[in-house]
Order: structure tokens, then sequence, then C-alpha cells
């Protein structure tokens, strides 16, 4: 079993062929140098955390050595042999494979203005977040670029180190493709509280660098200046290996609900596979979430071996921005009404519902952890495909828990 | 630190819930199963020190609001990713409608 890319989901994948007692071997080959880690705490405590940031591990050396699962750190694949069954890597080495799971993940998209320029930088590895630590001293002057949630997260980060922060934003509103209205104004209106400046509305004509640092020149003939300029607008799942041996491609490595791709010993999951919601009438999505890449690791570990069983699981993301928690269960744009729930302390939840009744998604945003047992509990009367009355959702009396037994 | 304590009154907790309990600089989470019976363990989960009383408990299970780590409350028994180092537990005893546990 070789599994290629050692991030949140090849790690996962490893550690289930394991507990699902494959005694044969389990390679694991990883671009990076450190051990799998998690990536989430990059853009919140590993900028703004009090401690010496360190990679927050998913597995110790001794986790992996104890259940002899080899890790090839350091090596990138570069070319896949389908018809030998094996894998080159940039080192030279060839690993041959009976059942291989690409799980390379997804890279920062490049802004081709930026190129060359050594103040803009992107946020994707544990280095990457060491290098914007490193600049993000009190009064150092950031921009943003993307108001998405890497962004977000970033600029709520160097605005607890003291940093000002302007958010530059091409679409009219931030957050446009990941989570309705509501919430977005919600978090838009929390960084206003923290003094960002945020420019939606505004595409990008110009970056150029000089002695004092960039200067972004916008569309309307403003300028942005900054010292540090960190770029999310988004991201691009790594294919070039599916692609160089001609895999089936679909805005991702595209797999079916088993998560095989077009070659059934070839697997592939997390951020770069797209792969079918039965859920949502079958509809093709690629997701960029951290337990999407738990769940495909360890659902692919279990195919891998010869099992046959579906994804089906509700899409589930979260953010941290200040003190506010925010969190979405299913595709909110399938929904056609909106139920809003109030639940205390500014906390609300929006129910998103079909044009059937049927609950597609819930998108909350309170302090801390407030609407995370809602949300939870939504997540499961989604993926039981229920149909709650709207009015008993509207309720913050109504516990959901009795919706979920009904 | 003194062994039993009170920590809540046997109705606080709503059945197949937990609430939270902090004394001395320390924080906890009382359980009501179910069936009917109390627990208790560490408050905050192993992964990030989130409260767990902010969770949803179902059947055995405490499941963490933050990541969705889950614990057998009843055991401390680390259940799923990403959590995987266990949760302490303490005894429980019910007396005269008070829930009381033992910090040892
Ligand atoms: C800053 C940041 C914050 C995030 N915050 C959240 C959050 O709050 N909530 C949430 O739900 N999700 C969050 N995410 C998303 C989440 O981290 C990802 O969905 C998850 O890491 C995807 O896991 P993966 O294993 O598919 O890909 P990755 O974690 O990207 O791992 C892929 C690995 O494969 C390696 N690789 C790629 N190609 C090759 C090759 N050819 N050879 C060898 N190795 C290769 C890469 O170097 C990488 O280490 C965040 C992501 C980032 C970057
Ligand atoms: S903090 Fe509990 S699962 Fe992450």
């Amino acid at each position: 079993m070789v599994i290629v890319g050692a991030g949140e989901c090849g790690i996962r994948a490893a550690l289930s062929l394991r507990e699902r007692g494959h005694e044969g071997s389990v390679t694991l080959i990883g671009a990076e140098t450190h051990l799998p880690y998690e990536r989430p705490p990059l853009s919140k405590d590993a900028i703004a955390g009090a401690d010496e940031p360190a990679p927050k591990l998913i597995a110790s050396r001794e986790m992996l050595e104890e259940r002899n699962i080899v890790l090839m750190s350091g090596a990138e694949a570069v070319a896949l042999d389908r018809q030998a069954k094996s894998v080159a890597l940039s080192n030279g080495a060839h690993v041959p494979y009976e059942k291989l799971l690409l799980a390379t993940g997804a890279a920062p998209r490049r802004l081709p203005l930026a190129e060359g320029i050594e103040a803009c930088v992107y946020l994707r590895t544990f280095d990457d977040a060491l290098a914007i630590r490193a600049h993000l001293k009190r009064g150092i002057r950031v921009a943003v670029i993307g108001g998405g949630f890497i962004g977000l997260e970033l600029a709520a980060s160097a605005r607890r180190l003291g940093c000002p922060v302007t958010v530059v934003e091409s679409l009219p509103r931030i957050l446009a493709r990941a989570v309705p209205a509501e919430i977005a104004e919600a978090v838009h209106a929390q960084h206003v509280r923290h003094a960002v400046e945020i420019r939606t509305g505004s595409s990008i004509a110009t970056i150029e660098h000089g002695p004092d640092g960039v200067r972004i020149g916008l569309a309307d003939g403003t300028t942005v200046e900054a010292d540090l300029c960190v770029i999310g607008i988004g991201a691009v799942p790594n294919m070039s290996l599916a692609e160089q041996a001609a895999l089936a491609i679909e805005n991702g490595i595209a797999v079916d609900a088993e998560l095989r791709t077009s070659d059934p010993d070839i697997f592939a999951a997390g951020d770069c596979c797209s792969f079918v919601l039965d859920l949502y009438g079958g509809r093709r999505v690629r997701l960029e979430a951290w337990r999407n890449a738990q769940e495909q690791g360890t659902l692919a570990a279990g195919n891998m071996l010869g099992g046959h069983e579906g994804h089906t699981a509700v899409p589930w993301f979260w953010s941290d921005q200040y003190e506010l928690g925010l969190q979405i269960a299913g595709l909110s744009d399938e929904g056609s009404q909106t139920v809003r729930r109030d639940t205390g302390e500014g906390a609300f939840i929006l129910f998103h519902l079909a044009v059937d009744g049927r609950l597609v998604a819930a998108s909350g945003i309170g302090p801390g952890n407030a609407v995370a047992r809602d949300i939870r509990l939504a997540e499961m009367l989604i993926a039981k495909r229920a149909c709650p009355p709207p009015e008993r959702l509207a309720a913050p009396d109504t516990k959901l828990k009795a919706l979920l037994a009904a | 630190m003194a062994g039993w304590i009170e920590a809540c009154g046997a109705d606080d907790v709503d059945e197949e819930d937990v609430i939270r309990f902090d004394h001395e600089g320390r924080t906890f989470a009382i359980y009501r199963s179910p069936d009917d019976e109390y627990f208790a363990t560490d408050g905050l989960c192993t992964h990030e020190k989130i409260h767990l009383a902010d969770g949803l408990v179902m059947d055995d299970i405490i499941e963490c609001p933050k990541h969705n780590g889950r614990f057998n409350y009843k055991t401390g028994a680390a259940k799923g990713a990403p959590v995987c180092v266990n949760l302490k537990t303490y005894p429980v005893k019910v007396e005269g409608g008070r829930v009381m546990i033992d910090v040892g």
C-alpha cells in the first residue's frame, strides 16, 4: 500500500490501514520534511499564539514506528507508471504499489501580478506560517488579498499581534463562495470592530515593490500600501501526477463514491479529489475541509483493502476569527428557503431548506462554540434527509435533539 | 485537595446531556446518561483545551464541540480522530438529590 501525500488525509489513511488489520507494507511519501501535522492552526495559533510555534503533529515518530508505517519525507512523487504500478520519486527511487492513494492536497492559487515580489507570500505549510510570523511585529502593515477563510483568519491573527490590516476582495462581499450573506456580514462587522479595513469590490490592477514596501494599485485608482502582502485567493488541487498518468480529472482528481479514480487500483481523497455526494442528487464537489480529509482518508483505506463503502458524510467546516466561531454543515447553496434561529449572545444559525422542505445545510456563527451543538444536530438531520418544520427550527427553545428523534 | 465535593443538583443536568462544573481552578464535565446515571470527567478536550460541556452527548459518547473528537464519558476512552489521548474520569455518587464527585 502506497500513499502519496503525508498531510491530514494521507496519514489518516495510513493509520486506518493498520487499524483495519492490514499487515503488509504501508509507505507514506511526503514532499514536506515535517512529520504529518495539522494545517488549521497555521492561520490561527501558529501566527498569533503566545508559544513558540511548533507543528501540531498528527502522528509522532514513535507512533509511525510502532505501526510499521514507512514515512519517506522530503520526497516528492514526480511520475506515476500505471503499467509497471510504480511511483518515481524526485530522489530517483521507484516505489512499487499494489494499491495507491493520491492524497496530494491543494496548493495556493498564485496571483500572476505578485510573481517575483518577495513581500507577497502564501500560506499553506508550517514553513509558510513560520515565515509570516517572523514578519509580523507590531505596526507592520499587512495587506491580505482575498476575503476567504484563510485570509480572514490571518487578518484576525495579525490584528492580535497589533498589525494594521487591509483586506482586498474583488467580489462585492467577503466569503462570497463559502457562506450565506448574513453570516459573511457578521464576520465583516467583527473585522471592522477590530479595525481591519475591508475593501470589497476592489480588483487589483498593479502590484509594485518599492523601498517603502508593496504598493497595490486598485482598479478604482486608489492604492493600498503594506510591508507584507498575504495572498489567499483560493487553492488548486495538486493533480499533476494524475494528469500525467491520464487519470480522469474534473475540478480535481475525479473519483467515484468509493474514492476510486478511473484506474481501479488508484484512489484519491481529501483536498485533491472531486467526488459525488449522493445526499445532493449525485452532485460532484471538491471540498477543502479538514474533517473531510480525515473521513476520506479513513474510507479510502477500507476500500484499498477491498471494501466497497461509499462516502456519505455531510460536508462540515469551521473557522475561528477573534472570539467568533463559525460552523457550516451541508451545502447551503442547495437551499431555497432560509430559517433563522437566534440563540442568544449574538449567536445565530441559518437553516437552509430545499424546495421540498428537506434540510440541506445549516450555517452558524457565535462566540466560542455557541453554535456547535446545534450545528452537529443539524448535520444529523441533514444526513437523515429530514424535513423539520421551519417554525420549530426558528424557535430557540425547540431542542433539535427532539426533532432528530421525531 | 479534598475528596468528595458537591458538583450540582441531580436535576441540573438533563438526561443524555452534560454541564460544566468549575472548582478551585479546575474544570469538570458532569454527565447524565440516557439510563439516568451520572458521570464526571475532566472538563477540557485533550486535543485543544475546549470545554466539553458545549458538546453533544449521544448514548455513552461526548463529542467535542470544536472538531467532533469523541470520548466515552463513562470510561474516558478516546473514540475518534482527532483525539487520541484519553480523558480522566472521576467517581460520582448521588446523595439526597446532589451530585458528588471525588476529585481525588
Ligand atoms: C492555513 C489553513 C487553515 C485551515 N483552516 C481550516 C479550518 O479552520 N477548518 C477546516 O475545516 N479546514 C481548514 N483548512 C483546510 C484543511 O487543512 C485541509 O482541508 C486539509 O489539510 C486537507 O488535507 P489533505 O491531506 O487532503 O491535503 P494537505 O493537508 O494539503 O496535504 C497534502 C500533502 O501532500 C504533499 N504532496 C503533494 N504532492 C505531493 C507529491 N507529488 N509527492 C509527495 N508529496 C506531495 C503536500 O506537500 C502536503 O504535505 C485549513 C487549511 C490551511 C492551509
Ligand atoms: S478540541 Fe476537541 S476535538 Fe479538537
